[in-house]
Order: structure tokens, then C-alpha cells, then sequence
């Protein structure tokens, strides 16, 4: 019985100092918001996987064409597009990166 | 010892609704120290948890019959692999199994999940939060483990057909599918709620989806070689309600598992998804309601309770909370890109989730018709195998044709050439296959025919996509055929891990085929001597031995099995009786036949007072096929769910940024 209650003890006191413990490490924290993406890294995230899709689609339709899936006339048909494609979503995360950057060159005056 | 159990089980249901009342301010309030805090509630509820676990295990392991759920489920002869197994033998330990499970998920998935996004993540807590709270107030409040009593002199037992050491392996395989699909269901609603309905969500629960379908599948596959060797009917599936209650979320997470591929190579179908994500949870919760509640009858079914309103309730809150949030997300759902032609990859996907949902759902009318009827016209409706068997036909073999047809077909779209090209060997091994089951006699059974020739047709194209593949690669220079291969699995694990799943489920297909189109079933009543016959094996009963086990009287019926005049061996079908359990059991005698993946399924019917038997002996062609599906399913999961370095590092790179630490 008394195990139990001096285990039970130890328990409870563990729990409530894990769940407390965000607090006690920063009493008074000085940024205490949490922090989300804002619209421009979600427009990079969000670019960027329209960059992974486009290579992948692209990458699907070769190893199509190299298995016989896909004959000489329809790849060379879609493949166009395709390249097209890929090349928007990459220039267009660039743009972003470009964006970006000058956007953390410190102005004065 | 109890009130450990107890004060630890209530310090877990504190937790849990600290997670979810904290975890949601949090998120709502976007503050960063109290999302912190609610996750570290779900780890301390896990730890919690845990201890209730070990009071449980060791009052078992003591047979300490002042637990009352000690006293219900075990006895002193009860062997202690048994004792300990009788953890979740019963109503209150399989509930603490459900959440040891479930906040044993959620911490590793939220400490593994970073990649779905930091406001994500915050809601991602109070959702797991929430179903834990569900099942820690159950526990505390409804179906406590931890009752007392006065202490017996001994306990009940344990069900005998639950004394099988499957006991050990098939309900744990069992809940870590059924509890597995709450980490993608709390991503997808944190992913909503956070109004972040990008890919990160899917990339955070890509692995967590494929394990828990993965252990529901060989959940079943288990449960089902149990009822094989152990139950004694001589099958393997019985459309039982329980069983039932397992297949169909398994089916939606299958659907699911095909349709996500789609929105992460083309954008589409999130609405979709999301749904299936959310059917394939509801489906778990409601398989844990129709085991806990009593209200069918099953072999699986718990005793009668007062539990199943509070699952009722807690099915009805979380369909109608997902399906009003999905509602006021719809235009964050919307997909920018469509279907570009009916004849395509894409396609294919789309029909099988289609088949598979329809599957699913005409399952779940099957079940749910006669608790209807019985709670409308208080008549009980039975639901049988022919109509279970008719919706399996009818969806199942289109969904066997399109696992061939699938890898067959381009992504986007595909030209009646290049179709004709790539079907030109599959079709022709099936038609070939066909024609050769025809002319060997296997016309008996129609859908057995269409059932191995779609199968010939999938496991040609699967062959033909492997072969194709590692030719493709090996022309790109610098490999083998061993490194050709090597590489194109490696480079696309999901695909050809898949492809190997299909494999196995063509493997299930044949032997379910063989085991119950093409079965002979004989029965007869024999004295020692007598003989009988079932597909060209001769029977002869020689009599009965019996045995004193410390928990049983086992009584044996001698059978010697001839093929022609070769002998095959002595077989010993027979009965158990228990004394504690005061029943008695049909234990089976099986001869396996390796080469030819048969078996010969010898049931002891009756044990008669005057010497004789009514033996039953079942020829069962190929069912071994179902079991080496097991296996193969098992090696195509590895291969899916291996890390890849490759495609690890080209997320990290996409998500650099956005990589977040709560």
C-alpha cells in the first residue's frame, strides 16, 4: 500500500512537472506566440511542392516512355508542356528567393 | 495495488483533457508555451498509462483474484502466457490497451510530425487529446479495470478459444491498426483547422497511414489463420460482424493509400481524401463499438454493456465535427488541376477507390441492417454469406482485374498503341491460364475460373512492370541486372512495395478461391475401423486416446489418412474440456500439403458415448496461399514503409524553411 501511494505520488509529481515545464524554462518568455508561416513562405511551400510535382510528372512520363507505357508520338506530344511546366514552377520559385532576399537587405535612410 | 491503477488512470484522463482544453486554447490563441505544454500533457499521459498497464499486468501475473477483472478472465491453472494475454481478453483491459496504444502514437507521432508545420502540430494535440479523452473516461468512469472484490478462492478462466497463442499477437496486431488511423485522422483535421491543407500533413502521416493499415492487415490475416486452426468449422472467414468490423476501415485506409498518390503527383482529389481519412477512423471507432458493446452477436463480441451508448455518441460527435469542418473548408480544398482522360493512371486509381469504398460500405449496410431492423421492428434480420459473397464478386474481381490494369496504364493519359503494346503479354498468359483451368475441369466453379485468370493477369503484369523497369534502368549504363533492379526498387519504394502488396493480395485471392470454390466437404459417422473418403484420401478411424492437461481433459480421435496405398500419417482431431471454464472446445487436425499448398481439415463433429465419431474432413486446395500472402503482404509493407535517404532529403529541402520545433 505504501509503495503504491509513494509511487502514485511520484507519478502525479512527474506529470504536473513535464506539463508545467514549458513555463518553468522561460518564466517570463519573451516571444510567447506561436509562430506560423506567414504568406510568403506559404506561397514558397506551395511553389515548391508545384516544383516536385511538375519533376515528378515529368520523371514519370520518361520512365513511361523508356517502359513502353507511353509511345514515341504521345511523349514527344506531352513532354513539351510538361518541360514547360517544371521550368514556370522553378523560375517561379526563384522569383520568390529573389523576393525574399531583398526583402532582408536592410534599408536606411 | 488497484488504487495505483486507479489514481494512475485518472492522472491520464486529467491529462488528456488538459490536452485537449489547453492544446485548443493554445492553437486558438496561437501560444506557444501552452501548445508545449498540452504535448508534454499527451507524453505524461502515456507514462501514466504505462503504469496503469504494469499494475494490470502484474495483478494477472499475481493472479490476484481481488481484482475482479483478475478474477473474471484467468484462474490458477490458466498457464501465465495465457494469464498475461488475458490483458486484453477482456472489456476493461482491451479499453487500456486501446489507450496505451493510442498516447503510446500520439507522443511518437506529434515528436515525429514536426514536418506537418508548427500551427499544424498545435491542433494535432487537442485532436489526440480528445479521442484519448474519450477512452481515459470510459476507463475511469464506465469500464474500470481496477473494481475490487472480495478475493476469490479462484477465478473464472478464460474463454478456450482464446487459450490459442495467436491470443498473444493477434489483437495487439489488431489495435495498432484500428489505433494507428487516429494519427493521420488528427493530422488531417490539425491540417484544417490550421487552414493549412497543403501536402504537409500527408508527407507528416505518409508512414503512419501505411504501419497502421499495414498491422490491421496482418491483424486480420492472423485473426483469420486463428479461427482456421482454432475455432474448428473449418474456415477462415466467416463475414462475422467483428471480422467485418476490422476489413472495412482497412478497406478505406486502402483507398486512401491510393488516392493520396494522386493528390501528391497531380494536386487533386483533396476533398476526397480527406473524407476517406476520416470514414477510415469512424470505421475503426465503430469496430471498437460493435466488439464493446454487446450489441451483436459474435464470437468476438464482449459481454453486454452499458458501453455502447458513450461509442454511439462518440461516433456521432466526431462524423459530424469532421464532415461540418471539411464542409466550411471546401475552398481551401479545391483542386486546380483535373482528370485528363478517363484512360490513364490516374484513372485507374480513381475506379479502385470507388470499388473499394463501395465494398466497404455495402460491408457496413450488412452490418448495421440487422441492428436496425432488430431496433425498428425489434425482428432480428440476419445478413449470410450469400449477400457478403455477392458484393465481393461484384466489387472484388473488377478490383483483382484493375491491379493488373493499373500499372499497365501511363500517368495522364494513354494511347490505345501504347495500351495495346503494353496488355499484349499479360492478356495473353491470362487467356492462356484460362483456357487451360477450363480444359482441366475447373469450369465447376465460374467465379473460381474469372478469380485465377484476373490473378494470372496481375501477377503477369507485375512480373512484366519489374522486368520492364530494371530494363529501363540497366539501359541508363553502369549496373547489372542484380543493380538495375536493386536501384529501381530502391529509387521508388512506394511503387514497388505496392506492387509486391498486390502480389500477395493475388496470392489471398487464389486461396481463398481454392479453399472455397473448389473445396470437397465430406461428413460421416465411423466405429473404430470403419473407414470414409474425401478427394482420393482414405480416412480409417482407429478410437480414442485421451489426455489429463492441468487445465483440461483432452479426448483425441485416432485417424490414419492413406492415398492409395501410401500411408500419410496419423491425424488427431478431438475435443477439450475445461473444468474452470466449464466448456468444451473443437480442437482440428490438419494435414498440410506443402506442394501442393492443400490441406486435409479433419473436424471432430461429435464424440459419441458408443465408441464413434462423426468426422467431418474438408479437402481445402491451395488455402496455404492465403498464409504465404501473409508474408509477401508483410515483405511489400517492409519495402514501402523502408526510409528512403533520396526522397528524405528532397523534403527536407522543400520544407527547410518551414521546418518548425514546437
Amino acid at each position: 500500500m505504501t509503495a503504491a501511494l509513494v509511487v502514485g505520488a511520484v507519478l502525479a509529481v512527474a506529470c504536473v512537472v513535464l506539463v508545467a515545464l514549458p513555463f518553468l524554462r522561460e518564466p517570463a518568455a519573451r516571444d510567447d506566440r506561436l509562430s506560423s508561416p506567414d504568406e510568403l513562405e506559404q506561397r514558397r511551400l506551395s511553389l515548391a511542392e508545384e516544383r516536385d510535382r511538375a519533376l515528378a510528372t515529368l520523371k514519370e512520363l520518361e520512365f513511361d516512355h523508356r517502359t513502353g507505357k507511353v509511345s514515341d508520338d504521345d511523349y514527344r506530344r506531352l513532354v513539351g508542356p510538361l518541360r514547360q511546366h517544371a521550368a514556370q514552377a522553378l523560375r517561379a520559385l526563384e522569383l520568390r528567393a529573389e523576393q525574399a532576399a531583398d526583402e532582408r537587405v536592410p534599408t536606411r535612410g | 495495488m488497484a488504487d495505483l491503477g486507479r489514481a494512475a488512470l485518472v492522472t491520464a484522463f486529467l491529462l488528456l483533457v488538459y490536452a485537449l482544453v489547453a492544446g485548443s486554447l493554445a492553437a486558438w490563441q496561437k501560444r506557444r508555451r501552452l501548445a508545449e505544454s498540452a504535448q508534454n500533457a499527451l507524453l505524461a499521459a502515456f507514462g501514466a498509462t504505462l503504469v496503469a498497464s504494469a499494475v494490470l499486468l502484474a495483478a494477472l501475473a499475481r493472479h490476484d483474484f481481488s481484482f475482479q477483472y483478475v478474477a473474471d478472465h484467468t484462474s490458477h491453472e490458466l498457464p501465465l502466457g495465457y494469464t498475461l494475454t488475458a490483458f486484453w481478453g477482456g472489456q476493461e483491459g482491451s479499453l487500456l490497451l486501446w489507450l496505451l496504444v493510442l498516447t503510446g502514437y500520439s507522443v511518437a507521432a506529434v515528436l515525429t510530425g514536426r514536418r506537418a508545420g508548427r500551427e499544424v502540430l498545435a491542433w494535432v494535440v487537442p485532436t489526440l487529446g480528445l479521442v484519448g479523452t474519450f477512452f481515459a473516461m470510459l476507463l475511469v468512469f464506465v469500464a474500470s479495470p481496477f473494481a475490487t472484490q472480495a478475493t476469490a478462492a479462484d477465478g473464472a478462466g478464460l474463454n478456450p478459444s482464446l487459450q490459442n497463442p495467436y491470443m498473444a499477437i493477434h489483437p495487439p496486431m489488431l489495435y495498432l491498426g484500428y489505433v494507428g488511423l487516429t494519427v493521420p485522422f488528427a493530422f488531417a483535421m490539425g491540417a484544417l483547422l490550421a487552414r493549412r491543407t497543403d501536402e504537409r500533413w500527408i508527407v507528416a502521416t505518409r508512414r503512419w497511414t501505411l504501419a497502421a493499415w499495414a498491422f490491421l492487415g496482418v491483424g486480420q490475416l492472423l485473426g483469420a489463420h486463428w479461427a482456421y486452426v482454432e475455432i474448428g468449422w473449418g474456415g477462415f472467414y466467416a463475414w462475422d460482424p467483428v471480422e467485418n468490423a476490422a476489413l472495412m476501415p482497412w478497406l478505406a485506409a486502402t483507398a486512401f493509400l491510393h488516392s493520396v498518390m494522386i493528390q501528391e503527383k497531380r494536386g487533386m482529389l483533396k476533398v476526397w481524401n480527406v473524407l476517406l481519412v476520416v470514414l477510415a477512423f469512424c470505421l475503426s471507432i465503430f469496430g471498437t463499438f460493435l466488439t464493446r458493446s454487446g450489441i451483436i452477436q459474435s464470437i468476438h463480441s464482449f459481454t453486454q454493456s452499458s458501453i455502447g451508448p458513450w461509442f454511439l455518441g462518440f461516433i456521432c460527435l466526431i462524423t459530424a465535427a469532421s464532415l461540418s469542418l471539411i464542409f466550411v473548408r471546401l475552398p481551401l480544398l479545391r483542386s486546380k488541376t483535373r482528370l485528363e482522360s478517363l484512360v490513364s493512371r490516374e484513372a485507374t486509381f480513381l475506379y479502385n477507390n470507388l470499388l473499394l469504398v463501395a465494398l466497404a460500405l455495402t460491408i457496413l449496410w450488412g452490418v448495421v441492417y440487422p441492428i436496425l431492423s432488430q431496433a425498428v421492428t425489434g425482428q432480428a434480420a440476419t445478413v449470410s454469406k450469400p449477400y457478403y459473397n455477392f458484393f465481393l464478386h461484384t466489387f472484388g474481381l473488377p478490383l483483382l482485374l484493375l491491379m493488373g490494369i493499373g500499372p499497365l496504364v501511363a500517368w495522364r493519359r494513354a494511347s490505345l498503341r501504347a495500351l495495346g503494346r503494353t496488355f499484349l503479354w499479360p492478356l495473353g498468359a491470362a487467356l492462356i491460364a484460362g483456357f487451360a483451368l477450363l480444359l482441366a475441369g475447373a469450369g465447376s466453379s465460374r467465379i473460381g475460373v474469372i478469380a485465377y485468370t484476373f490473378s494470372v493477369f496481375v501477377l503477369a503484369s507485375i512480373a512484366l512492370e519489374f522486368a520492364r523497369g530494371t530494363a529501363a534502368r540497366k539501359a541508363l549504363g553502369g549496373v547489372g541486372w542484380a543493380g538495375a533492379f536493386s536501384s529501381l526498387v530502391a529509387r521508388n519504394r512506394r511503387r514497388y512495395g505496392g506492387y509486391v502488396v498486390h502480389a500477395s493480395i493475388v496470392l489471398l485471392a487464389i486461396g481463398v478461391t481454392g479453399a472455397s470454390a473448389y473445396q470437397t466437404v465430406r461428413e460421416a459417422r465411423l466405429k473404430p475401423g470403419q473407414s470414409m473418403s474425401v478427394a482420393g484420401d482414405r480416412l480409417v478411424f482407429r478410437g480414442y486416446e485421451t489426455k489429463a492437461e492441468s487445465n483440461h481433459r483432452a479426448i483425441r480421435a485416432l485417424v490414419d489418412v492413406y492415398r492409395g496405398n501410401d500411408y500419410l500419417g496419423r491425424y488427431k482431431p478431438g475435443k477439450n474440456q475445461y473444468f474452470a471454464e466449464d466448456q468444451v472446445s473443437n480442437e482440428v487436425s490438419i494435414r498440410h500439403d506443402w506442394l501442393t499448398g492443400g490441406d486435409l481439415f479433419l473436424i471432430a463433429d461429435q464424440v459419441n458415448a458408443n465408441g464413434s465419431i462423426d468426422l467431418k474432413a474438408l479437402q481445402k486446395p491451395l488455402v496455404n496461399l492465403l498464409w504465404l500472402a501473409g508474408i509477401v503482404f508483410i515483405g511489400g509493407s517492409l519495402i514501402a514503409l523502408w526510409p528512403d535517404a533520396r526522397e528524405a532529403r528532397r523534403l527536407a529541402e522543400r520544407y527547410a524553411d518551414g521546418a518548425v520545433r514546437i
